[in-house]
């Protein structure tokens, strides 16, 4: 077994430097790494590149980094719930390049699976189809999508052992199976660490080999976007 | 009179086919999950990576790591199965999912969509509405007949930013049901309860066909 282990969410985030081009997992606020976000803001990396479907909310996720001015680019299918990060893309300060969410997720899965582009039917006849090649398929015009990778991948899971195995929670899963491949570096936080053979190998959604950094998360706060409930 | 949301939403739940499985965009479309007819069998996904997504929890029981599209905390039912972003677009992609209700800005006689983006106004993206579009071999649209200002969004073409070319088949809006023509142009299917043909008239902008006696919606809860 090759030991992913590191002690803390310091020694996991060793490396990341300024102008470098991160992933995050997470839908909304849901599974995203929130440990090592609060890391990030505490380290002051500049002029990120973040590849992530949304960019948190004024005061929780990419929300934290984007009140730092920490990013320069923002790769995401969904801004909004976020006033600062209008604020700041208004007046010019955050680049934002706006994806479908399938070719988002796409991408990031040929970045990890080594398929440097591939053909969607998403996005053709758009404004997203602006300067991409287009080719027919079964009668059907697509669009060429390139790959996407990573400098640091850093995803958020339920459970992982010492190996770096995964398994996420319900749909907290979402973005982060597919970013993980993607990493040059994958940094897993996880809920709870366990040692290697104590998760059973049939329902591990995440092998090991994807990840390079694993550590427990000392605080998940797990904050939700919209409570909905019904009466009894 | 013309049709509420919930209305909308009640005449959309008769689309729906037994066995099949069904993605519902956020807004109007959502609230069809309430009216699925006796007898029908579906099957709701979420692309944020739920199969067989429930109502919204008791109080207490919610749980933030269970949320659908549009980020509200929701139940899993028995059977239900959850998924990674990549594999959820592969379902809607490879056209595993059936049907998509989803609402619009505009829709045109050809069947375009634009659904994303107001030039001039805050963008907040597409989500997954592009690859939904582009891929679905159904796609009914849940919308209002005009806007706030009273004008139509069944247009001849669409005068915002597209989401999708000549995807939609069928639209149910508060004044009638319309099915977009192979060939091109709206065919008015149904009427409102209560409402006239020439009130559907005045508020299409697109060029409507009316053949014959146009029934009124039946709305059975």
């Amino acid at each position: 077994m090759i030991n992913k282990v590191v002690p803390n969410v310091q020694e996991a985030l060793v490396g990341v430097k300024d102008g470098m081009t991160l992933m995050l997992g997470g839908f909304g606020l849901c599974g995203i790494p929130e440990n090592s976000i609060a890391e990030l803001v505490k380290k002051r990396t500049k002029n990120l590149t973040c590849i992530s479907n949304n960019a948190g909310v004024d005061n929780f996720g990419l929300g934290l980094l984007l009140q730092e001015k920490q990013i320069k680019k923002m790769i995401s299918s969904y801004v909004g719930e976020n006033d600062e990060f209008e604020r700041q893309m208004l007046s010019g300060e955050l680049e934002v390049d706006l994806i479908p969410q399938g070719s988002l997720a796409e991408r990031c899965r040929a970045g990890g699976a080594g398929i440097p582009a591939f053909y969607t039917p998403a996005g053709y006849g758009t404004e997203v189809a602006e300067g991409k090649e287009v080719r027919e398929f079964n009668g059907k015009p697509h669009i060429l999508e390139s790959a996407l990778t990573a400098d640091f991948a850093i995803v958020k899971a339920w459970k992982g052992d010492t190996a770096g195995n995964l398994i996420f929670k319900a749909t907290a899963k979402n973005f982060n199976p597919t970013m993980a491949m993607a990493g040059t570096i994958t940094v897993a936080e996880v809920e709870e660490l366990v040692p290697a053979g104590q998760l059973n190998p049939n329902e591990i959604h995440t092998p090991g080999i994807f990840v390079q950094r694993i550590f427990q998360g000392e605080r998940f706060e797990k904050k939700i976007e919209q409570l909905t409930i019904r009466k009894k | 009179m013309a049709l509420d949301k919930i209305g909308i939403a009640k005449r959309i739940a008769q689309e729906l086919q037994n066995n099949t499985y069904v993605n519902l965009g956020i807004g109007i479309p959502t609230l069809v999950a309430n009216y699925v007819p006796k007898g029908i069998s579906v099957e709701f996904q979420s692309e944020n990576g739920i199969l067989g997504m429930g109502p919204f929890p008791y109080e207490n029981e919610e749980d933030a790591d269970l949320i659908n599209a549009g980020k509200q905390t929701i139940t899993a039912l028995d059977g239900a199965v959850y998924f990674d972003s990549a594999t959820s677009f592969a379902m809607i992609r490879g056209q595993h999912v059936q049907l998509t209700v989803l609402g619009a800005m505009e829709v045109s006689e050809n069947g375009d969509i634009a659904n994303w983006k107001i030039p001039g106004k805050m963008v907040k993206g597409m989500g997954g509405a592009m690859d939904l579009v582009a891929s679905a071999e159904n796609i009914i649209v849940a919308m209002m007949h005009t806007n706030k200002k009273g004008e139509s969004k069944i247009l001849t073409q669409c005068s915002l930013p597209l989401t999708g070319v000549g995807c939609v088949k069928k639209v149910v809006t508060n004044l009638a049901v319309l099915e977009v023509l192979p060939q091109g142009g709206f065919k008015l299917l149904e009427r409102a309860p209560g409402v006239s043909v020439e009130e559907i008239q005045a508020a299409t902008e697109a060029s409507l066909l009316v053949d014959g006696i146009i029934p009124e919606m039946s709305l059975v809860d």
